[in-house]
């Protein structure tokens, strides 16, 4: 699950890491009020939406020529005049897509002044089985570009579950910055912080990028990406309640209700398919023969009827949809089930476009006997191939 | 021969009493008499659990329900555990696996938090268990023993070593297997999850030592880079004169980036864990890579015919 950068800096905030002040709005008529609260006189006005890249966005509605979606104000006048024109528009980064992202939110900021522009995260490193720290003197741009262009830049440190964030690790991460006097001191303290608000709150990411070196000397968390473990929300209610579901696709909202793994995507087949390494080699297996998958839809180990029928209702309302293609391997799952489900489904909603159904596991016969005797326009595959060739055959 | 199981492998069940637990031990129990021999259940010591008609010809097998996993290992020799505990709680359950001295512990649950398997991880490297999983589907040696949730009728004995993250790909590949007339020595479903007990190498490395094993089937998925170290290994064994042929798969070539599919580890991010890359790497090291996840017994048996 991703937060915004300012719900961000409030959690770490609230583990003591230094963050600037700031004040979230959600109406242009807030701005004024939001700006006088904070020092000056620099300001920050940042778009808060689920995408990076903010700063070199640009908005739809405002032309080439218009700034980014992270505007710098030097007066109050400026930051009203700025989120203005920045509310309620739609910013396109090159992570959002073509399609952009609405802005709904600023976060406006206490301006900074800038010696140097660091690099911090924290991840899981898969290959190790650890927590690590990746930490780069080249801050404010893309790490993928430094790790492409200047590999060396990048320091990775793993962390010893037990032992935590030691007084080496800091040091090492300390001179990897090229920390000095009270920058060295704040990193200091600032790692072990960092690493406690990961751990303690079951982060995926944890992203600074900046970190910054103040003229003063001091360092400052500029910019925030945090993701939370899914897996893990069950024991944190603070960070569920920080989700913004105007961020994500209504279609994977409505999964999410049946617990069904749910990603929308650009092509025109619909797939319904059990166990997610076999729903991905369905989508491949529909590229393969030349056309794309409208989604990517994993119905579970266990799916009952019901799960099954919302699945289905699910993808015929995607109007991208002009074929659907069924592929179950039954393990766990049964096929009969899985049968009663898209027949259920079928009478329901209504079938306008082709279905092809592939069924092999347990319960398999019961299963076609199902889709066979319901009387539907259902077309039945033997393999894997089988039905990937007639549901782009049937789409056309 | 096989790896990892076989006929005599005593298993334990902890989260034995629960629907799932049920469920598949009756399963288990069904196919070949495999030999479960206990359930765990802090709570429950001292009850017995009996199977019910889900076990076929085995229906009416009573297991002993204990306390620990160290007084059922005790009691009853079990080398290997199945765990199907809820994900709050199996993470616990590997730690008292593994405290208890069990060999081989196996953990079907799926949605463990990624920092509890980070912790069982540090605690798993000190010992001297093997956990297959999490998120997994199991290990099963045809006609001998079933740990965890594959459906036993697809398998046949045979020579295919299948190793793979995903469950139901597992089972393409052991029915397709099955078709070509093959057969599998053993199915090992390592798991989607992206901190696990056992990766891609170290059963290659079981696969490759195992004489009846002739041919491995290897399916991997996006996210992280256990395929390009698997392609590697492989790599370096082959110049060594261990080799035997492989047919490779890969899902997730239309996966967009950043999203994570299904399973937790399935992710392209930063760049890294994009199919293409392992595509590339395991050719390069003589896997067959099938560009269809439905050709996968006919692309190895053209592979045999050299």
């Amino acid at each position: 699950m991703n937060i915004h950068e300012y719900q961000a800096k409030q959690v770490l905030k609230g583990f003591g890491a230094p963050v600037a002040e700031g004040v979230a709005i959600t109406d242009a008529g807030e701005a004024e009020k939001a700006a006088r609260m904070l020092p000056g006189p620099l300001y920050v006005v940042k778009s808060q939406i689920h995408a990076g890249g903010r700063g070199k966005g640009k908005f739809k509605e405002l032309g080439p020529d218009a700034k980014g979606g992270v505007r710098l104000a030097k007066s109050i006048e400026d930051v009203v005049a700025n989120a203005k024109e920045m509310l309620g528009h739609t910013l396109v980064t090159k992570q959002t897509g073509e399609s952009g992202k609405q802005v709904n939110r600023l976060y406006i900021e206490d301006g900074a002044d800038i010696a140097r522009e660091l690099y911090l995260s924290i991840l899981v490193d898969r290959a190790v089985g650890k927590v690590a720290f990746v930490a780069s003197t080249e801050g404010g741009m893309d790490i993928e570009t430094v790790a492409a262009e200047t590999p060396e830049k990048i320091v990775n440190l793993p962390i010893d579950p037990t032992a935590g964030v030691t007084e080496a690790d800091a040091s090492k991460l300390s001179d990897a910055l090229k920390l000095d006097g009270e920058a060295r001191a704040d990193g200091m303290t600032l790692f072990p912080t960092l690493y406690k608000a990961f751990m303690d709150k079951d982060m995926s990411l944890l992203e600074i990028n900046p970190l910054i070196v103040m003229t003063n000397g001091r360092l400052r968390v500029l910019d925030a990406k945090v993701s939370f473990d899914s897996n893990a929300l069950f024991r944190h209610d603070d960070i569920k309640a920080l989700r913004d579901e105007t961020e994500e696709d209504a279609k994977e909202i409505e999964a999410s209700k049946y617990d069904l793994a749910y990603i929308a995507l650009d092509g025109d087949i619909g797939c319904m398919v059990n166990g997610a390494g076999l729903a991905m080699a369905t989508m491949d297996i529909i590229k393969l023969y030349g056309k794309e998958p409208a989604n990517f839809l994993d119905v579970g180990g266990g799916a009952s009827k019901e799960k099954v029928t919302s699945a289905f209702k699910i993808i015929t309302a995607d109007p991208n949809v002009k074929g659907i293609l069924v592929n179950i391997f039954g393990g766990i799952m049964r096929c009969d089930v899985i049968a009663e489900g898209v027949v259920a489904a079928v009478k329901e909603v209504g079938l306008k476009v082709p279905l092809v159904v592939r069924l092999e596991g347990t319960n398999v016969d019961q299963g076609k006997q199902i889709l066979d005797q319901s009387g539907l326009d259902i077309t039945s595959a033997d393999d894997l191939d089988d039905a990937a060739q007639k549901i782009v055959k049937a789409v056309g | 021969m096989s790896i990892l199981v076989e006929k005599n492998t005593k298993i334990i069940v902890q989260g034995l009493t629960g629907k799932t637990g049920t469920f598949h031990t009756e399963q288990a129990l069904a196919y070949h008499g495999t030999q479960m021999v206990a359930g765990i259940h802090p709570k429950k010591g001292g009850e017995t659990w009996t199977a019910g008609e889900g076990a076929k010809d085995a229906a009416g097998t009573e297991l002993p329900i204990f306390t620990s996993v160290a007084e059922a290992k005790d009691k009853t020799g079990a080398t290997a555990s199945v765990i199907y505990v809820p994900p709050a709680g199996a993470a616990a359950a590997i730690e008292e696996a593994i405290e208890a001295g069990i060999d081989l512990i196996t953990c079907i649950t799926e949605g463990i938090p990624v920092s509890d398997m980070v912790k069982v991880k540090a605690k798993l490297e000190k010992s001297k268990s093997r956990l297959i999983g999490p998120n997994c589907p199991g290990v099963l040696t045809p006609e001998e023993c079933k740990i965890g949730i594959m459906p036993g009728n697809i398998f046949s004995k045979g020579s295919v070593g299948v190793v793979s993250r995903s469950g139901t790909l597992t089972y393409e590949a052991v029915f397709q297997t099955t078709n070509e007339g093959l057969g599998q020595t053993t199915a090992v479903g390592i798991g989607g999850d992206p901190v696990k007990g056992t990766e891609f190498i170290d059963v290659l490395e079981m696969f490759l030592a195992d004489d009846a094993t002739q041919s491995i089937i290897m399916i991997g998925e996006i996210g992280g880079s256990a395929e390009e170290d698997a392609a590697q290994f492989l790599a370096d064994e082959a110049k060594k004169g261990r080799s035997k042929p492989t047919v490779g798969f890969i899902a997730g070539r239309t996966a967009p980036k950043g999203r994570t599919m299904g399973h937790a580890g399935a992710v392209v991010s930063g760049g890294k864990g994009g199919a293409e890359d392992k595509i590339e790497a395991m050719e390069k090291a003589g896997i067959r890579v099938s560009p269809s996840p439905a050709q996968l017994g006919k692309t190895l048996v053209e592979l045999l015919k050299g």
